[in-house]
């Protein structure tokens, strides 16, 4: 018989794929962090002065400020004297080159990941930018883009190749002061995305970027930067995963989407970072700032994430909606199984007059994991007929996990109509027998179950990364049920 | 003679220590509708959940014969796909799963089973809208979640709609008329009575005479105080009506 609570706590376990380790080649910068370490980076990358400084301003502030602790989350003390904050494949080490040139086993590893570098094999209609440990790797289908003008490329690239674009962005949606991490990655920020829409320009094919951890003790520091021009469209998707270790990573990534006048961007993740074996060992810690501007009238800024890895995840997509009758989004899936612990949600900053904003939020919980949602809702004075509707669910799978809710509100305009909704619900014994007594096993039952209550949520991905994500809850789940 | 469909022999359970089944003894044969009555608490449910393969039961004695197999010994989806179906008292909601495709998961499943090939989604969808029709549903039934916001009687008639796809061997039909009204249970009563087949048997359990004004059973059986205590012909469930239960019982049966 199947159908009992120890079943059901045993369907969350289950082998992480992604959990392989390349050898290559790696040259790194010894651990620890002072502000020699940043000329070193700075220096890799041949970056001009102003960003050095800019790294530097950040680092002489992230010294005065404390590791928050206000989050849900329990962890040991992270020593950030022990971690390597540069490490790349030799290969790579003093900037991009061409495929060819690259070590074959970094394209060896991305292959493996399901995501083909080489001209012959890649992806159709999805360019990657593939970033591992501190550098970008390559970018594909970048000269098809190039032809309707959109940049497509490393941050790094970025720097030396479009300078104006990233001075008058870097920092200009989370600036080095916003908070301890975004403040650490400001100094020793490494490699991510860079991307341009130009004005009236409809992206022609799914942007993404896979980053993947491969060397130990190593933290990931990306950066990514997308900005979209007047009345442009651009869909971005990120994936990402690490090696099994015994250790934790940190991976402390800032992101920041710019919408001009009536661009959208619509920004996709499915984060599957190591999240530790069954008894909480190991496992990154995923602590990140993205945030969009919706700066043009009219813009739209979604942010879709399915969040699944990482022993930590501590990660709000938030929108600042400047521009009048701005749309922000935010539809989020976090699944939290064995000791996962995540504290995730969104921050909905409503400044312009009839600005709009949605936030779904499932969130998972199985085996011993801690799942919280945590959003603010903030409509400013001038946000005449700002709106928000925000819905927080909970699914409960087994009697040894828990979910949270922090919702903050905060209304300056008698004009906003705000509306919050919340359930908490169990996958209950009752639904899994009515399953199995319509023959179908245990653990589809769960599948079945979650993903139905996933539904919304998926509903906003691209078709491709919806079935991805489908597969991944149903890996991610194996085991929590017997 | 045919080979019995299911037959019971001394089954006694218990729950968290209460014995509430005391030694069942029921044949049921291809082709024939046997009806379970009893007053709450008789262990008519229990019956019906460990038949099912629900958990949190204690088989204390006897066995279960199921095509020629220990019933009692396979788990709740082997069941299943061996032709046993329960028509749940409180059928479960399911949020966000399509009815169509949660029916064609099962029907495949018990296809898998059998040895038969799957059907394709478009395959499914055809075989399911006759079915559909057959039972005089409305369509929109099979793009609405698993029943989810259905009204009570909805769950029913959605339980008998499985039934009709599912074509078990053996269905048992667990209080299918409680907090039906009478336009509800004449039309879960037709879709009974039309899946009735000379190769299946149905188990209708109910506590009330009224369901078997349209559904006619072969057999009526008094269950009291986890036995069964008279069997007759379908005239039995009139009497019971009239005398109630305790007064049909003979004075032993009663507890003190």
């Amino acid at each position: 018989m199947s159908t009992s609570t120890d079943t059901i706590d045993e369907a969350v376990k289950s082998e992480y794929k992604y959990g392989f380790y390349s050898d290559i080649e790696t040259e790194s910068a010894p651990p620890g962090l002072n502000e020699g370490i940043i000329r070193f980076i700075s220096d890799k990358k041949k970056e001009p002065e102003w960003l050095l400084e800019w790294r530097l301003k950040a680092y002489r502030h992230w010294t005065t400020l404390q590791e928050p602790t206000w989050q849900k989350a329990d962890y040991p003390k992270i020593d950030y004297q022990d971690i390597i904050y540069f490490a790349a494949p030799k290969s790579l080490a003093d900037g991009p080159k061409s495929m060819d040139e690259v070590d074959p086993k970094v394209l060896e590893t991305f292959e493996k990941l399901g995501i083909p570098l080489h001209e012959r094999m890649r992806l159709a209609g999805v360019a990657v930018d593939a970033v591992l440990d501190s550098v970008s790797v390559g970018t594909t289908f970048k000269k098809q883009l190039g032809e309707v003008g959109i940049i497509f490329c490393s941050f790094s690239e970025a720097v030396q190749d479009h300078p104006d674009l990233v001075k008058k962005y870097l920092g200009s949606v989370v600036p080095h002061t916003d908070n301890f991490f975004a403040a650490l990655n400001s100094a020793v920020f490494t490699d991510g995305s860079f991307c341009y829409i130009p004005k009236g320009v409809r992206c022609p094919m799914e942007l993404s970027t896979y980053f993947r951890i491969n060397a130990a003790k190593s933290g990931q520091f990306e950066r990514t930067l997308i900005i979209a021009d007047e009345d442009s469209h651009v869909s971005y998707l990120e994936g990402c995963t690490a090696p099994m270790r015994d250790e934790n990573q940190l991976h402390a990534a800032v992101v920041e989407l710019i919408a001009l006048d009536k661009a959208e961007i619509k920004y996709s993740t499915v984060q599957n970072w190591y999240p530790g074996d069954e008894n909480g060992k190991g496992g990154i810690y995923n602590f990140v700032t993205k945030r969009g501007i919706a700066k043009g009238h009219n813009s739209k800024i979604t942010w879709t994430q399915v969040e699944t890895g990482s022993a930590i995840t501590w990660k709000y997509p938030g929108v600042i909606l400047q521009g009048d009758n701005s749309v922000g989004e935010f539809y989020s899936v976090a699944l939290t199984n064995n000791y996962q612990q995540a504290d995730t949600g969104t921050k909905m900053i409503h400044i312009g007059k009839n600005t709009r904003s949605t936030i779904i939020s499932k969130g998972i919980s199985a085996g011993h994991g801690q799942n919280s949602y945590r959003g603010l809702v903030k409509i400013l004075k001038g946000a005449a007929n700002a709106r928000n509707y925000s819905q927080c669910d909970s699914l409960l799978i087994g009697d040894q996990c828990g979910a949270h809710t922090f919702p903050y509100i905060e209304v300056k305009n008698s004009s906003a109509q705000v509306e919050h909704e919340a359930s908490t619900t169990k996958v209950g014994e009752d639904q899994i027998f009515y399953c199995n007594q319509r023959a179908i096993s245990t653990q589809d039952a769960v599948n079945m179950i979650v993903n139905g209550y996933c539904k919304d949520v998926f509903q906003q991905l691209p078709m491709e990364f919806a079935l991805e994500a489908q597969a991944l809850l149903s890996v991610s789940l194996e085991g929590s049920v017997g | 003679m045919k080979e019995a469909i299911i037959t019971i022999k001394d089954l006694s359970a218990e729950v968290e220590g209460r014995q509430i089944l005391k030694g069942i003894n029921l044949t049921i044969y291809p082709g024939e509708m046997h009806a379970i009555m009893g007053p709450n608490g008789s262990g008519k449910s229990t019956l019906a959940a460990i038949l099912a393969g629900r958990e949190g039961y204690e088989i204390t004695g006897g066995e279960v014969i199921y095509g020629g197999q220990d019933l009692l010994a396979l788990d709740p989806e082997k069941r299943a796909a061996e032709g046993v179906f329960l028509a749940f008292q409180y059928p479960v909601e399911i949020p966000g799963v399509n009815s169509t495709y949660f029916l064609k998961t099962a029907y495949n499943e018990i296809r898998k089973h059998r040895g038969l090939p799957e059907l394709d989604a478009m395959e499914f969808l055809t075989f399911v809208k006759e079915k559909v029709k057959l039972l005089h549903l409305p369509e929109d039934l099979l793009k609405r979640p698993v029943n989810y916001g259905f009204s009570g009687g909805e769950k029913k008639r959605n339980e008998i709609f499985q039934m009709a796809v599912l074509e078990p061997k053996f269905a048992i039909l667990d209080e299918t008329d409680s907090g039906l009204d009478i336009d509800a249970l004449k039309s879960v009563s037709q879709g009974v009575n039309a899946l009735k087949r000379p190769d299946n048997a149905q188990l209708v359990i109910t506590h009330y005479q009224r369901l078997l004004n349209f559904i006619v059973p072969d057999f009526v059986h008094v269950l009291y105080d986890g036995r069964i205590v008279k069997s007759g012909g379908k005239e039995l469930a009139l009497e019971l009506e009239e005398t109630g239960y305790d007064e049909m019982m003979p004075a032993a049966a009663v507890p003190a």
